[in-house]
């Protein structure tokens, strides 16, 4: 019954009592059970716990109680802390490890309604771009599970690509949230840094880390962002200023809007039928009144070194914490303190969590920090200044999310550079903090989907899911479901 | 050679705060281990800092006392290394833009010229928790991670010291600030205030700095004292061997009474310091600053200058008298009682303070009140007792805690300054000593002191000296004829 549905059709059906919260918690549950074995896009579902939420839902419904998303099954990231179950970050390292506490982000989804069906699998502490690092093995993409969902969120890109939940949390340091929503044919927003906490998102890069909703459709994440968004007094990066109505933001008329077109992203790099369909979206967006020009962004191209320095350094510290001492996974019979430590890590960490480890401690130690670490940073400041000067003349910038749809499973795992590329159009707005959208406007020649990405100026979310629900109302891309899901 | 020192110090002192520096866990000392933590402290995943205001605001108090600069913007910085009690695996500390920078400090060396001593920067940071390496059985460590977060400033001070004496005079100095400012307990003992010393050594009238070395675990101001002494000593005898310093780490032994090698610079860690990107650079506000200048207390310099104009006491005393808060009050409640300043300053300083040292007390824990040490000053002023007699008062107001007018009334030690009184004694002792009446009358003045002694001694020393003197003097004289 829920395979046909969105998560806002959801969330009306419940409210109007047309079905209750138990039966499509149940229906998603099932179908995680069925389906989940040939995605592996769960770490670990929640039956006991789901059901027990749906029944409190449907009795706040039956009281006329409802919250925002009363009842509504949806999952999150193994990278949110959860006191339900494991928070595993996909690594074996924290592989049994239960969080005392909440994310808050998963506090507020809570406290909105929504019933959480499980954890989602993903690169392991969010390093990757195709979900072939996660320590539970890769997570297919189920429009053909040959290929990778993307990465990191790319378990919950397909899980809500198989109608396994709702919608789902994903967390975005370079495009992981977005790139997967692409290859997976899902929406998938990153907000401004700071417009939803931090606090309980395990950090991979902490001034790139942002936690935001993937879902079928805009209308499904303005409605979990609402929820997940504002001020978090534990995260002093999060941002005290009003969350706007992004339901109510989604109708607005598009005409007299200005879509910006960097030049710089129609490279050689980019897959003919990934830009025949993004050129195709743009036209769309013509009709819809919209104004669509070129735009620079001069240091675009050099989004991806400085997002690899940047956030490196940053997880070579924040994963320092994983030492064996107090929790987690720890090497047996250590012959003393610093071999617990070396054996533990290395032991604990796969090869791409070692390899950026190891790249970040180099570009901060002592004889490389200004030629590596204050170099990117200065990079990083020119590209921001880039989108500053751009968003003065236009409202949304637009491209491609990836540069190619869905690869196969193994086919750049050996590369990393080729992989790293992967995020080439998305990891600018991380290191310029602005917001931005990933949603389907197409497929490939292989069937696959391809993600339109829009971004907008600081806390703009709403303008994106204005311009994304725009478009689909006028398209039905993101209505395809996989065949066999 | 001769050669001398150059010394600076490294002072932490941990933050009177209720709270922890980044979250709300209670700073109080000795609670069972591990207590107090939470998921913050702990550096559990996904938690974050949030910075504690009212530590700011006494780290901005500290800069203001010592005439520093308060920067408008610092930033904190991530310290990053292994140590099973550093949760995080980094220590949040700052770095190029710490919160105070430029201050100086005026010291008195016990047995030198006062001198200006300039503080480089005093930063904020988090301490780490503590490895317990005892009772855990063989080859186990035990980790209580209570101190976690607990905040420091650490105050670094310009090389600008040429004795161990000077050094412990700037660290006393720091000591009595830290505590009138209230932001520090002091307590030296469960580290909440400590020190390592910088300390190299070149020839006399040299300009160049030699090699220094590093010594930590400096536990008190003696430690302090003898640890640069022996390093002193120590460096002075590898460079006369034809040696050079190394330089590095050593940890001061007390039992031993020297220091030794911890590590070395060639193993020293690269701390690959960077921006905590959890923290938002810290801007202080002109208010916080004006806030916290609003509630600086009187300061030991400013107050040592009030006792010298308002009591007219000496440098020296009016120094000693500020070295601390509370003996500062207790001095000026002696004062408020209408005993004379500066009678009540060698009280103070020489009976009372004399007493405190003898049994390892502090002026806090006075047995007399300031109250009372005001009565018994007054009682010499107004000739009640002498001040021969007030040392005879003091010692039963010291054990039993009990007012002056008490033990003079208890122990009959009133002064006799009836003159009728005084002569018939006076009259008495002339009586009895004919040969010495003789040998005045003969010219020897000096046998005078004598028969004053005598009179004193059957009146138990309660006579009015100046009196008896008097009498003394008047009735002999009336025998020359």
């Amino acid at each position: 019954m829920v395979r046909e549905l969105t998560l806002s059709r959801i969330r009306q059906g419940l409210r109007e009592k047309e079905f209750s919260s138990r039966e499509v918690t149940q229906a998603y549950l099932d179908r995680i059970e069925e389906l989940d074995p040939r995605l592996n896009s769960f770490t670990q579902s929640f039956r006991e716990a789901a059901m027990a939420a749906a029944d409190a839902a449907d009795e706040r419904i039956a009281r006329g109680e409802a919250r925002p998303l009363e009842g509504v099954p949806i999952a999150h990231k193994d990278l949110l802390a959860t006191v339900e179950g494991r928070t595993t970050c996909a690594s074996k390292m924290l592989e049994d490890y239960r969080s005392p506490f909440d994310a808050t982000v998963v506090e507020r989804l809570a406290a909105a309604g929504a019933v959480v069906v499980g954890k989602t699998n993903l690169d392991e502490f969010a390093m990757g771009s195709s979900n072939e690092t996660s320590y539970f093995g890769p997570v297919r993409n189920p429009w053909n599970t040959e290929t990778v969902p993307g990465g990191s969120s790319g378990g919950s890109g397909a899980a809500v690509a198989a109608r396994l939940c709702a919608g789902a949390t994903g967390t975005d340091t370079g495009g992981s949230i977005r790139q997967p929503a692409a290859l997976c044919g899902v929406t998938g927003l990153k907000p401004t840094y700071g417009r939803c906490s931090r606090y309980g998102l395990v950090a991979f890069a902490s001034s790139l880390d942002q936690p935001g909703p993937m879902a079928p459709t805009a209308e499904d994440c303005a409605h979990m962002l609402g929820a997940m968004a504002g001020h978090d007094e534990r995260d002093s990066t999060s941002v005290d200023r009003p969350v706007d109505d992004y339901p109510g933001a989604l109708e607005g008329d598009l005409s007299g809007k200005v879509i910006g077109v960097p030049a710089e992203f129609f490279t050689e790099g980019l897959a003919p039928d990934v830009e025949r369909a993004v050129r195709a979206a743009l036209d769309q967006y013509r009709e819809l009144g919209a104004e669509v020009r070129e735009i620079h962004l001069p240091h675009y191209p050099y989004a991806i070194p400085t997002y690899q320095v940047i956030s490196a350094a940053e997880a070579s510290s924040n994963l320092a914490r994983f030492d064996g001492v107090r929790y987690t996974h720890r090497t047996v019979e250590p012959e003393n303190l610093v071999d617990m430590y070396e054996s533990t890590r290395a032991e604990g960490f796969g090869a791409e969590v070692q390899r950026r480890i190891m790249v970040g401690t180099f570009v901060l130690s002592a004889g490389y920090y200004d030629a590596y670490y204050l170099k990117a940073q200065k990079v990083r400041t020119r590209i921001r200044d880039d989108f500053a000067k751009a968003f003065e003349e236009v409202d949304l910038i637009a491209g491609p999310t990836s540069p190619t749809a869905a690869f196969g499973i193994g086919e750049k795992a050996a590369d990393p550079i080729a992989m790293y590329l992967s995020d080439l159009y998305t990891t600018a707005a991380n290191l310029a903090g602005v917001p931005g959208i990933s949603f389907p406007c197409g497929f490939s020649e292989g069937g696959l989907p391809v993600g339109m990405h829009l971004m907008a100026n600081f806390f703009r979310e709403d303008l994106l899911l204005n311009a994304a629900h725009r478009y689909q109302q006028a398209t039905d891309w993101h209505t395809r479901i996989p065949e066999g899901f | 050679m001769e050669f001398e020192p150059v010394i600076g110090l490294e002072v932490h002192a941990q933050l009177s705060t209720k709270s922890k520096l980044f979250c709300g866990c209670s700073t109080q000392y000795g609670a069972e281990a591990n207590t107090q933590t939470c998921p913050v402290c702990l550096g559990m995943p996904g938690t974050l800092p949030v910075l504690n205001r009212e530590a700011v605001r006494m780290a901005v108090m500290m800069g203001l006392a010592v005439e520093a600069e308060v920067r408008p913007r610092s930033v904190f910085a991530r310290k990053n290394y292994f140590y099973p009690d550093l949760p995080k695996g980094y220590q949040t500390s700052q770095y190029e833009l710490p919160l105070i920078e430029h201050g100086r400090l005026r010291t008195e060396p016990e047995d030198g010229e006062p001198k200006v001593v300039g503080i480089t920067r005093i930063h904020m940071e988090e301490d780490a928790g503590k490895s317990l390496h005892e009772g855990f059985g063989e080859g186990v460590t035990a980790i209580d991670l209570n101190r976690t977060g607990t905040p420091l400033i650490e105050i670094v001070s310009e090389p600008d010291m040429r004795s161990p004496q000077e050094a412990v005079a700037y660290l006393k100095k720091l000591h009595s600030i830290v505590r009138y400012l209230e932001i520090c307990d002091g307590n030296m003992q469960e580290g909440s205030f400590r020190c390592d010393a910088n300390v190299s050594i070149r020839p006399m009238g040299s300009e160049e700095f030699g090699t220094r070395t590093e010594l930590k675990n400096l536990n008190s101001f003696r430690n302090v004292e003898r640890a640069i002494t022996f390093e002193m000593a120590r460096q002075q005898e590898v460079l006369e061997d034809g040696g050079h310093i190394t330089q590095e780490t050593r940890l001061w032994d007390a039992d031993k009474g020297e220091t030794r090698s911890m590590r070395t610079k060639e193993e020293a860690n690269d701390y690959r310091y960077f921006p905590c990107p959890d923290l938002l650079p810290l801007d202080v506000p002109e208010t916080l600053v004006e806030e916290a200048r609003g509630s600086l207390p009187e300061l030991p310099d400013a107050k040592r200058e009030r006792f010298m104009t308002e009591f007219g006491l000496k440098d020296y005393d009016a120094s000693v008298l500020t070295t601390s808060r509370e003996l500062a009050g207790y001095y000026e409640r002696v004062v408020a009682t209408g005993a004379d300043a500066k009678l009540a300053a060698n009280w103070t300083m020489v009976e009372l303070l004399g007493a405190l040292n003898k049994d390892g007390r502090d002026i806090t824990e006075s047995p007399i009140s300031a109250e009372n040490l005001g009565v018994l000053v007054q009682r010499i002023e107004d000739e009640t007792i002498s001040g021969k007699i007030a040392k005879q008062v003091f010692e039963p107001m010291y054990a039993e805690g009990i007012d002056p007018d008490t033990v003079i009334e208890r122990e009959g030690l009133k002064q006799i300054t009836d003159t009728s009184a005084i002569e018939a004694v006076v009259d008495e002792v002339i009586g009895e000593n004919e040969g010495q009446v003789q040998q005045y009358l003969d010219g020897k003045d000096k046998v005078l002191g004598f028969f004053v002694g005598q009179v004193m001694k059957k009146t138990g020393g309660k006579a009015n000296p100046q009196q008896v003197n008097q009498i003394v003097k008047e009735k002999l004289d009336a025998r020359k004829g």
